[in-house]
């Protein structure tokens, strides 16, 4: 059947914020969405207050609207554009649950809209855990032993029945969120408290728990006829016991038969089937190491992380394929776009393995637990494609760039029971320290039974460990007398040129000149879908060391003998463009729409672009935006491999965020060109001293500072400038960045926390206090510079400016300070011959404006300043680098809204124990930007965007530390007495606040005083509470020092039942005054139209 | 020594290399990581049938893979493929670039191929290497007695083995048929004489062309209007007794992702092929023969269907193995046929 003509205004709902668990893919998805309805001539409308995201930018959708996903903004959308058809299956859990909503208030129906795709009914039977199992056995599919409850008795109940351990899972949500492995009565207590907490219907369900049972997943798409295919499956590393989105992830399955993949595959079909599936689906199984023994966990009846993974895995673009077949089409009618000829109702053949690995980052947080389960934790991951699993392995952790080179690379736990022990407990290292036990002679079998970890992996990642003892054999030997054959299979096995020159201790560019003369390869080859069956006109390429020969014949000698297309050569510069790697906390989907933007900025400009990237949650790694994609390893080596054999014009650094500018130095070495800033402007601006003193020179204030190698140093500096903030460049545990308030606290920090050495510098400068914090995006082309917008932080300086609430145009900001600001920036743009995207952050305290640092790089505010001006920066920085002259007058190009509000979104409830205090670090996940007539228009809006729920009455609880701050929040507190909440204090802050004037405080003890009633543990567990306020005294943001344990003990417990917390007194101020606001004021929503927007 | 052709399937290397259609060739595995859960034991099922593999040894001349799993993982392994190879005289090769040999058969079409420790040895065995379609290669692999198998619930069947697959066998037995496996040049009378109800013509390695008696059968069958079920070769078989011609595919369909589309239903299903021949669809035209199932890449006919007589037959492996089961109900139509 062709497409169905009625639809011709189509409502997509995004995912919102980046969170834990709902993350990059849905940009992926929904673009790709956007992007086949548009080719159908069909009106889009998208709802999703990601400002970072592609989707979101206006030359996809018609309109965008940036607020929150919610049944009463949505709604006023419907009224607004009257839309014929909405699409649920494109924006995660987030757009299902709202889409869910919105048509049991039946708002769907008054509006006479129809849900393209799967229907309601389907999804709920996928996300109903009863229904779920009543579906499955009805239709002949196994399920575990479970039942659904709504209490705390009740799960114990069901619990005992079944037998522990349990496995508590929660309906409605995303990542496992809330749920977790219960072995007894107490944890189970503990686990189902947290999960009826976080269930929109207060169900949790108790199911058997499988855990060293393999996990298989498979990837169903299915037309309205029941046409279906598979696109995928794929096999979790770490079996049952960790959730697939922490897990390792390999595609196809490896250690499953012919019969069992096609038995699975069936059952994938049929349960699909029985959930009237159109569109895309993902199937989790469960299945048994010892017998056939399976069961079908669950079902996604949306796009998900899972399926975009695949996506990337084989070249199918399902998301794409999915929207194409809830317009109507069957598969049978849509084409294969990577060979252009075949059908797209087939099942990709891969010629490679791929694997996903997560990336973890602990570090950021304070006491969260490590340990993987059920819940997912992890803010990102990387894909990695090789011809054997070990070269894939060894590539996956590179691009996880978390400092290691490769699985060899990792620190010793040292007593063989920590090992044991860390085999039992798998935690983000799981997989080093499986390589350690092996080099300690550990059997297969035993780590097997230890981590319930396939035998079959545990062979391959032996076979690393043994090459490595090879190479560890080799030290000290002479570039000469190193033998082919070790280094052909350490290459083979996917060791870096860097880690083989380590263990011999040899330079790495004579590792890298030898192994270019002895060991052939890497050899470039493409990703086709149907392993070289047809001749496919694919751009999706990856490097491996197992191959022969290169699919593409850069050389163009032979173009007639071969049927592999080439590049058309007829575009006048070929430019290679890094994109940002792996997304984590400070590094997320922004970087991504930087690198898009300026992929398709380069090619309006007559550009050919090639891509290097490894995230398959990007756009970026799309293989048809962008001329040719390389989905790899972003280091220097590989980097260096391909800018040779390519033999591109030009290399741009400065969109992918800090990994790929870190790396300008030293392709500048090897000699590769790089657009932009030079890499000599680069250092003035990122080694301290010299930039320090440039700013010297320029006559431009900074907080006072000092490098120091010892600790005699780092006293005597602190000792006249406390508070100080500190920047090791070695941790030793915990977080990296941090204020220090006193001495005692400096002296533990350094016997603790981190080195300090000649070899491990400690930076240390003055923390201003009470201090406003600015930053400025900018372009520049060397003489000329653009400023994007003046941004002001509400926070005070102090809280990281990824987790700073910002707003444009600033709005507390004097006007003196305004123009410093901008006279700064365009001096140290000259100054420093900037060629491109840059930011530069400040401190204002009154009219004083002093420098806090310079990125010369696009910035992660960048997409928020372009949409809100109207004005593409990426755009304008192409001019930039390729030597051309920017337009200036965009600067004078009036802004699309008058104000917009960027803030961030916090993943803690995910994260087990993590402080959701904020601090230098950065911690949150995503972000969400709202735009309105006045601040608090955008404000209101972006806060509920970002899943903040404002209570509209009850009770608000208050602790604030310090005289001082119970002083300075008096106001706010007052504020929301008047506006008819209940107030309930710890014993010091309510006496002070009574003392004040505010009537009818109720005071709660300290969790620690469980004797004493009334105590604030009972009112959280109650949910007697609507909203915490937590203000931990100065001293407090010391994190490492006195920490208060009950304070600690009241906001984790609040993230845990999802009340909402502010733990900062500009928060405070401003939430009470949006509070106010709301009461007088309406809301406002309008659009962004692709004709707001002047470039780009 | 053998043709040289490739498979795209990522699982099924037991079951691949014990199909009897893959006689006298030399199979590259494009999956580069082969072996991974070892081979079980031919062990029978109540039926008398083996289990895991479609026949009783290795059909494949030799095999080529990018490498192959030396630690297998599985609880029904009983060994590594190596071992199996080694312990049923097969050579292999690993370590090649499978992916460059596939675009060159591809470009280049399937050619012979040698398997030898030098170039010279390899080049000397290519010089004396015979021509692929002149082989009587179902004689190699059909079977010399006949056999039979499974329960006569709802009738017998003649299955005429060209180099069966054991799960056609399984296939029917399923269904209740008791399966009687005849020599693939077997005569009508002996059809009749066990008092078949219906005739499968299997499938099988070589040129259709070679199998002159079957082919004979064939018609035989159609004109007296025995229920026919013809598979993979079996439908070239039906399509040369009716008249039609069958031509050699470039590089052949061999894979467990092929779409084939129903052409009565309408529906599109995800198949399981290995064949080197095709049926020439104009060749169709005149007879009483018409096309069933198409493949969607590249619209080569992929099954047949008599316009009036029980006669049907498929170029795709219904019974999967490896491969997906979606097409089995073909099995349902046949059974339906010998029914009415």
């Amino acid at each position: 059947m062709p497409r169905d003509h009625k639809i011709k205004k189509v409502l997509i709902l995004g995912s919102g914020s980046i969170k834990i668990g709902e993350a990059g893919e849905f940009d992926y998805s929904g673009s790709q969405a956007l992007k086949a309805l548009k080719e159908e001539g069909i009106a889009t409308i998208l709802v999703n207050p990601n400002v970072a995201t592609i989707q979101t930018d206006p030359k996809l959708a018609d309109k965008v609207y940036f607020l929150p996903v919610t049944v009463d903004y949505v709604e006023q959308v419907i009224k607004a554009e009257r839309p014929d058809s909405i699409l649920l299956s494109f924006g995660g859990q987030t757009a299902l649950n709202c889409g869910i909503e919105l048509s049991r208030s039946g708002i769907l129906a008054r509006y006479g809209i129809r849900v393209l795709g799967t229907p309601i009914k389907g999804i709920e039977l996928t996300e109903d855990r009863d229904l779920f199992k009543r579906t499955m056995l009805g239709a002949g599919v196994e399920v575990p032993e479970s039942k659904a409850v709504y209490s705390i008795e009740e799960a114990r109940e069901v619990a005992k029945n079944i037998g522990y351990p349990v496995i508590v899972r929660v309906a409605f949500t995303l990542g496992g969120r809330g749920g977790g492995v219960a072995f007894n009565e107490y944890e189970l207590d503990n686990i189902a408290e947290k999960g009826l907490a976080n269930s929109i219907v207060n169900q949790v369900l108790i199911e058997e728990y499988v855990g060293s049972w393999k996990q298989i997943e498979y990837e169903v798409m299915r037309d309205a006829r029941g046409n279906a295919v598979t696109i995928c499956n794929m096999e979790n590393t770490l079996a049952m016991r960790v959730h697939t989105g922490d897990n390792i992830v390999v595609a196809p399955s490896q250690t499953i038969t012919n019969q069992e993949f096609h038995f699975l595959r069936e059952l994938s079909i049929r349960a699909a089937t029985a959930c009237s599936v159109v569109g895309e689906c993902n199937i989790q199984f469960a299945f048994d190491t010892v017998s056939k023994r399976y069961y079908a966990i669950e079902i996604n009846a949306r796009l998900s992380r899972s399926s975009a993974l695949a996506s990337k895995a084989t070249g199918y673009p399902i998301a794409y394929i999915a929207a194409k077949i809830t317009l109507g089409y069957e598969l049978s009618e849509l084409t294969n776009k990577v060979t252009g000829m075949t059908s797209a109702c087939f099942e990709p053949a891969l010629d490679y393995i791929v694997l996903k690995m997560p990336r973890f980052d602990f570090r950021k947080f304070d006491r969260v637990r490590r340990e993987l389960g059920t819940q997912m934790k992890s803010v990102g991951e990387v894909m990695a494609i090789g011809r054997s699993f070990e070269e894939a392995l060894q590539k996956a952790i590179r691009m996880l760039d978390i400092g290691r080179d490769g699985l060899m690379d990792y620190k010793s736990l040292g007593s063989l029971e920590r090992i044991e022990n860390s085999l039992v407990h798998p935690t983000d290292e799981i997989l080093f320290h499986v390589a350690e036990a092996l080099s300690l002679g550990f059997s297969i079998q035993r780590i097997t039974q230890l981590t319930w970890i396939d035998p079959w992996f545990v062979s391959k990642i032996n076979n690393i460990v043994q090459a490595d003892k090879d190479l560890v054999a080799l030290r000290g030997s002479n570039l000469e007398s190193i033998p082919v054959e070790t280094l052909t299979v350490a290459k083979r096995l996917g060791f870096s040129d860097a880690w083989i020159a380590r263990r011999i201790g040899l330079p790495e560019d004579q590792v890298r000149a030898l192994r270019k003369k002895i060991v052939p390869g890497p050899f470039v080859k493409l990703v086709d879908s149907l392993a070289a069956e047809w001749p496919a006109v694919t751009n999706y390429a990856y490097t491996t060391y197992d191959g022969r020969r290169h699919d593409i014949d850069f050389a163009q000698k032979n173009t007639a003998s071969s049927d592999i297309l080439f590049l058309q050569e007829q575009k006048a510069r070929k430019i290679i463009v890094l994109g940002a790697g792996c997304y984590r906390i400070g590094s997320s989907v922004e970087f991504d729409w930087c690198t898009m933007n300026m992929v398709w900025a380069l090619q309006n400009r007559g550009c050919q672009v090639i891509v290097v990237n490894c995230n398959p949650e990007t756009v970026s790694t799309d293989y048809d935006v962008s001329d040719r994609l390389y989905f790899e390893e972003i280091t220097i080596e590989r980097i260096l491999d391909i800018w040779e054999y390519e033999q591109a014009d030009g290399l741009v650094c400065c969109v992918g965020g800090q990994i790929a500018n870190n790396m300008m130095p030293k392709l500048a070495r090897y000699g590769v060109s790089l657009l932009g800033t030079s890499s000599d402007d680069l250092d003035r601006a990122e080694d301290r001293a010299k930039f320090s003193a440039l700013l010297d020179k320029l006559e431009i204030s900074q907080p006072k500072w000092i490098e120091v190698t010892t600790s005699n140093k780092a006293l005597e500096f602190a000792n006249e400038n406390y508070p100080i903030m500190v920047r090791p460049s070695y941790v030793l545990s915990g977080a990296a960045m941090r204020v220090i308030w006193s001495e005692n606290h400096l002296e533990k920090f350094l016997k603790t926390a981190a080195e300090v050495s000649p070899d491990h510098p400690l930076v240390i400068s003055k923390f201003i206090l009470n201090a406003k914090e600015a930053e400025i995006d900018a372009v520049s082309d060397g003489k000329n510079v653009l400023l994007g917008a003046i941004i002001e932080h509400v926070e005070r300086a102090g809280v990281h400016s990824g987790d700073a609430t910002m707003m444009i145009p600033p709005a507390g900001l004097r006007d003196v300070a305004l123009e410093k600001i901008k006279d700064y920036t365009r001096r140290i743009a000259l100054a420093l011959n900037i060629r491109g995207p840059f930011n530069v952050q400040y401190i204002v305290k009154g009219d004083e404006v002093l420098v806090i640092e310079c990125n010369l790089r696009a910035s992660r505010s960048m997409p928020f300043v372009s949409k809100m001006k109207g004005v593409n920066l990426m755009d304008a920085s192409a001019d930039a680098l390729l030597g051309k002259t920017i337009d200036l007058h965009l600067a004078n190009v009036p802004p699309v809204f008058k104000v917009g509000v960027k803030v961030p979104q916090f993943s803690f409830m995910q994260l087990e124990g993590a402080d959701p205090l904020l601090g230098v670090e950065m911690q949150s996940t995503g972000e969400v930007a709202c735009f309105g007539e006045t601040f608090f228009d955008a404000f209101c809006k972006a806060l509920v965007a970002s899943g903040f729920k404002i209570p509209k009455k009850g009770t608000v609880f208050v602790s604030v530390g310090g005289k001082e701050l119970k002083k300075k929040s008096l106001n706010a507190v007052r504020r929301l007495a008047e506006l008819g909440y209940d107030v309930s204090a710890t014993e010091h802050t309510a006496e002070f606040l009574s003392k004040h004037g505010i009537a009818n405080i109720s005071v709660l003890y300290k969790i620690s005083e469980r004797d004493r009633k009334p105590n604030i543990g009972d009112y959280l567990a109650g949910r007697m509470l609507d909203l915490i306020i937590n203000i931990p005294g100065s001293i407090a943001l010391e994190k490492y020092g006195d920490m208060e344990e009950d304070e600690y003990r009241i906001r984790r417990k609040a993230v845990e039942l999802g009340i909402p917390v502010l733990t900062n007194l500009e928060n405070l101020e401003v939430f009470v005054k949006g509070l106010s606001w709301l009461k007088e004021r309406e809301i406002t929503i309008s659009p962004l139209i692709s004709r707001d927007f002047q470039r780009g | 020594m053998g043709e040289v052709v490739f498979n795209t399937g990522m699982v099924g290397y037991t079951e691949a290399m014990t199909d009897p259609s893959y006689a006298g060739q030399l199979l590259c595995f494009t999956y580069p990581l082969i072996g991974n859960y070892g081979v079980p034991d031919y062990l029978q099922d109540e039926s008398g049938i083996i289990q895991n593999f479609e026949s009783s040894s290795i059909k494949v001349k030799g095999i080529i893979a990018d490498s192959i799993s030396e630690e297998p993982s599985h609880f029904e392994s009983k060994r590594s493929l190596t071992s199996w190879l080694d312990a049923e005289n097969i050579p292999g090769i690993q370590g090649l670039d499978t992916r460059e040999l596939t675009i060159h058969l591809r470009s280049r079409g399937v050619m012979m191929g040698a398997i030898a420790s030098s170039v010279k040895e390899a080049k000397a065995l290519l010089e004396k290497a015979p021509d692929y379609s002149t082989l009587n290669l179902c004689d190699s692999v059909s079977t010399k007695e006949v056999r039979s198998f499974g329960k006569n619930i709802r009738g017998r069947i003649a299955l005429i083995d060209c180099g069966v697959k054991l799960n056609i066998i399984r296939s029917l037995v399923r269904r209740g048929f008791e399966v009687v496996c005849l020599p693939y040049d077997a005569k009508y009378e002996e059809i009749t004489s066990i008092k078949a109800r219906g005739v499968v013509f299997s499938n099988g390695p070589g040129d259709p062309m070679a199998c002159k008696p079957a082919i004979e059968l064939s018609a035989l069958a159609v004109q007296n209007s025995m229920p026919l079920l013809g598979i993979c070769l079996g439908t070239q078989i039906l399509a040369l007794s009716q008249g039609a011609e069958t031509f050699k595919l470039k590089y052949g369909h061999r894979g467990q992702n092929k779409p084939c589309v129903d052409l009565r239903l309408n529906r599109c299903m995800v198949t399981s092929q290995n064949h080197g021949y095709s049926v020439l669809p104009e060749s169709l035209e005149g007879t009483e023969l018409e096309p069933w199932f198409i493949n969607a890449d590249d619209k080569t006919i992929e099954g047949v269907i008599h316009k009036s007589k029980p006669c049907l037959a498929v170029q795709f492996h219904p019974e999967g193995s490896p491969g997906p089961l979606d097409p089995s109900y073909v099995f349902d139509i046949f059974a339906e046929k010998i029914a009415s």
